[in-house]
């Protein structure tokens, strides 16, 4: 596993003795196709680090019933609200095809890295990267980029 | 330089907005073009404007894909089987394949971008043991405006490409992905040194994806990008398609990510 | 043209000039030359050194153009006139062809011989330029293919001019069949003359009154040339021009200019290499005959850059710097060489005075500041 955590970019701040460390809260879970991991509003205790497969975040419109918001796939982190003690998931996610993924408990990732502060400012940096990218992503998608010019500046 | 006359063979309608036209010569052909490079189409009496080739035939007859954004684009959009319609070109540098040999090839297309890029897949195909992994991303707006939907069917089953689609914006009956076409770019396990990519699609994509991939360590020379500006000539002498130094006509469309990357960020150039 | 340059040098009176601008219509040439008309100095045919602006001078300064009377006689002692020779080349607006059902016709033209006379050494150069980048277009070739030119080196710079920083003058460079410099003083009036070419010299042989020019007055004709390059008006800073405007991409510099520009397009219209057009395509209203033309276009018109629902280009910032970087910068890249000849015409037809070489000066101030 040790050699596992090192190729996942998440964790390539860490030095050898932190990735054991993390090593310690981690598991290697299996989940099938179709598959609810998180229900919106369910009390947060662990995250995933997705390490095969997609994961479909969702959430219920009245009207518009269950809608995917975004597909996570390898490499990306399922959950982000473990952060900060007796938080609840905002959003619900549903595997669409069989996952592969690391589950981290959160509060003992988060005594961890209260007991190493170094660890923790690492894997923060390595986690903090993670959602700019997102949001990134987010924002592009915000941009609307291939929607049609309005209607009142069409090309003469 | 005088239009010729191509009459419209098939016409084949994409999406709510978009349809792909086959022209064949009504009496001599112009040159073919490559994957990349554009023609002049000549709406009669309303207007030109410069269309990407999105499908090369053997028999000379030429697919334009056009969307329907304005006067001139309307009209294309909407010629009926047999019209006339005509062409100038062909126009502009296109994609560069062999550079590219023995690379794996990472294509992204983002809505309308699939069209200059399909005559570049289509044209691997036909020498798919030069390269290695080839993957295509394809990102559309949501569900129903992906372009060429049964052939992005077949190439993924064909076993030759990897095939990603991913939507802006899901519908009900979607079980696909979700995301920014960087959401599977950034996934793809890349060997920089021999990798290259082609992309096409609205700037910021574009912009989007090429750092995303230099971040990754391709060399900017590498990204290939196809931009788009106002052209009214298609040879260098209107002056209307400049992006600083380039004379997008003349100077690509198809140029690597070295040349643009510091012109497309520019506010206002 | 070739640069062969005959017999030396020969001196031609008033009454020479008349004779070698009525060899060139007995050859069947059209004349085109400066005369006075609406209180300025134009481009027109003309038929006699008659019709040539003889004694005007003209007081051009930034936002400022007006004719006043000079003590000699002197006919090509003026500059910066809105009209250049571009538009004789590369008409304000063109038929490119017609389409009536039975397929396209290139436009009908006449494709007259045309004779420049009075060339100054920066538009000599500016058609240089519009030569490379129009030259393979069909239409521009027949027009000046044929051309004959007498350039003219200047003696007397104006307020606004610049040619000599722009490497362009004030004695005109290669390109020309005939070379004059005037020499016109309270008592005497003549010509220097070289020839620049086969047809020039036989042009010049045409001319009965011509004499070899002496040793004396050649070097006389010569040296207020070369004394006329040290009392330019103004000057382009020194230095990579290129590199300057592309450093300054993000100069706050822009706005300033945005604050005075009108975006009126007036530089573009007289600036003498300016070459941007837009297409027109019509129908009759029962769309049987259909026609395209071309028109000069102006990079500072709010659509010039029109994609995807609005322009690229939108503020008059941008559109300032796309017209400035392009003719002292991009140009280089595009077409190997300068664009901006030094005439100064830009500078007196801004209705604001704006002056390119004190924008350019101003960059490399603030770029000096800054390394």
């Amino acid at each position: 596993m040790l050699d596992d955590l090192g190729a996942l970019p998440l964790f390539a701040g860490l030095d050898d003795a932190q990735r054991r460390v993390i090593g310690t809260v981690a598991l290697d879970v299996h989940f099938a196709a179709g598959r609810r991991m998180l229900f919106d509003g369910q009390e947060t205790r662990a995250w995933w680090l997705i390490r095969s497969g997609s994961v479909a975040l969702d959430t219920t419109v009245p009207g518009r019933g269950v809608v995917t918001v975004q597909t996570l796939g390898a490499g990306d982190v399922l959950g982000w609200s473990w952060f900060v003690p007796a938080q609840r998931w905002r959003f619900g996610a549903v595997t669409l095809e069989p996952v592969r993924a690391l589950e981290l408990d959160g509060a003992r990732l988060r005594a961890v890295c209260d007991a190493d502060p170094s660890l923790g400012y690492r894997l923060t940096q390595g986690l903090l990267e993670a959602a700019v990218h997102g949001l990134h992503s987010t924002r592009a998608r915000l941009l609307d980029l291939y929607a049609q010019p309005p209607d009142g500046r069409r090309a003469p | 330089m005088l239009p010729v006359a191509y009459r419209v063979v098939e016409r084949a309608a994409q999406t709510r907005d978009a349809a792909t036209l086959r022209l064949q010569p009504d009496r001599a052909p112009l040159r073919r073009g490559r994957p990349g490079q554009f023609y002049m189409l000549y709406a009669r009496g309303i207007g030109e404007v410069p269309i990407s080739i999105s499908g090369i035939e053997d028999d000379g007859s030429l697919a334009f894909t056009i969307r329907d954004v304005g006067a001139v684009s309307r009209s294309l959009h909407s010629t009926r089987l047999g019209a006339l319609v005509g062409v100038r070109g062909p126009f502009g540098i296109g994609w560069d394949t062999s550079s590219a040999i023995g690379h794996d090839l990472v294509i992204v297309a983002g809505g309308l971008g699939l069209a200059p890029l399909r005559p570049l897949v289509l044209e691997l195909f036909g020498h798919r043991g030069d390269f290695g992994v080839i993957t295509v991303i394809v990102g559309a707006r949501g569900p129903s405006e992906f372009l060429f939907r049964d052939e992005l069917a077949a190439w993924a089953a064909g076993g030759d490409l990897r095939v990603e689609l991913t939507v802006d914006q899901p519908a009900a009956d979607w079980g696909g992905p979700v995301g920014f076409v960087t959401d599977p770019l950034a996934r793809l396990v890349l060997d920089p040194a021999t990798t290259t990519a082609f992309l096409c699609g609205p700037e910021p994509m574009m912009r989007f994806c090429a750092d995303l991939l230099l971040r990754d360590g391709l060399p900017a020379a590498r990204v290939q990008l196809s931009l788009e500006r106002n052209m009214q000539c298609g040879v260098g002498v209107c002056g209307h398609c400049q992006l600083g130094p380039l004379l997008v006509c003349r100077d690509g469309p198809v140029v690597t990510y070295a040349t643009a990357g510091d012109l497309v960020g520019v506010r206002e150039l | 043209m070739r640069g062969r340059r005959g017999d030396g040098p020969v001196v031609l009176d008033v009454i020479g000039l008349d004779g070698l601008l009525t060899a060139l219509r007995t050859d069947g040439y059209r004349v085109i030359g400066p005369t006075v008309r609406d209180d300025a100095i134009v481009l027109e045919e003309i038929d006699s050194v008659d019709r040539l602006p003889a004694g005007w001078g003209v007081d051009a300064r930034p936002g400022h153009y007006r004719l006043r009377r000079r003590a000699d006689a002197a006919m090509f002692a003026h500059s910066a006139g809105a009209h250049s020779w571009k538009q004789f080349l590369h008409p304000p607006r063109q038929r490119l062809f017609t389409e009536d059902g039975a397929g396209y016709q290139p436009a009908d033209d006449d494709y007259p011989r045309l004779a420049f006379f009075g060339v100054h050494g920066c538009d000599l150069a500016a058609i240089a330029r519009l030569r490379t980048v129009l030259g393979g277009t069909a239409a521009f070739a027949r027009r000046a293919d044929g051309l004959f030119v007498v350039a003219v080196a200047c003696t007397e710079p104006g307020d606004v001019c610049f040619c000599a920083s722009a490497g362009t003058g004030p004695a005109p460079g290669t390109g020309y069949d005939v070379a004059l410099t005037e020499l016109a003083g309270p008592d005497d009036h003549w010509f220097l003359a070289e020839a620049g070419s086969d047809a020039g010299t036989r042009a010049l042989a045409a001319v009965p009154s011509r004499r070899a020019a002496t040793a004396a007055e050649t070097e006389q004709a010569h040296t207020a040339v070369v004394d006329a390059a040290t009392r330019m008006g103004r000057r382009l800073p020194p230095g990579d021009l290129r590199d300057l405007l592309h450093d300054s991409r993000e100069s706050p510099r822009w706005d300033d200019v945005a604050q005075r520009c009108l975006t009126c397009g007036n530089c573009t219209m007289v600036c003498p290499t300016c070459f941007c057009t837009s297409t027109e395509d019509v129908t009759d209203l029962t769309g049987a005959h259909a026609e395209r033309a071309e028109r000069w276009a102006s990079c500072f018109e709010l659509d010039f850059s029109f994609l995807h629902g609005g322009s690229v280009r939108r503020s008059s910032a941008s559109r300032y710097r796309q017209w400035m970087t392009h003719k002292l910068a991009t140009w280089h890249d595009q077409f190997g060489s300068s664009g901006c000849v030094g005439c100064g015409r830009c500078i007196a037809w801004c209705p604001v005075g704006i002056d390119i070489t004190a924008e350019a000066a101003a960059l490399a101030r603030e770029h000096a500041g800054d390394a």
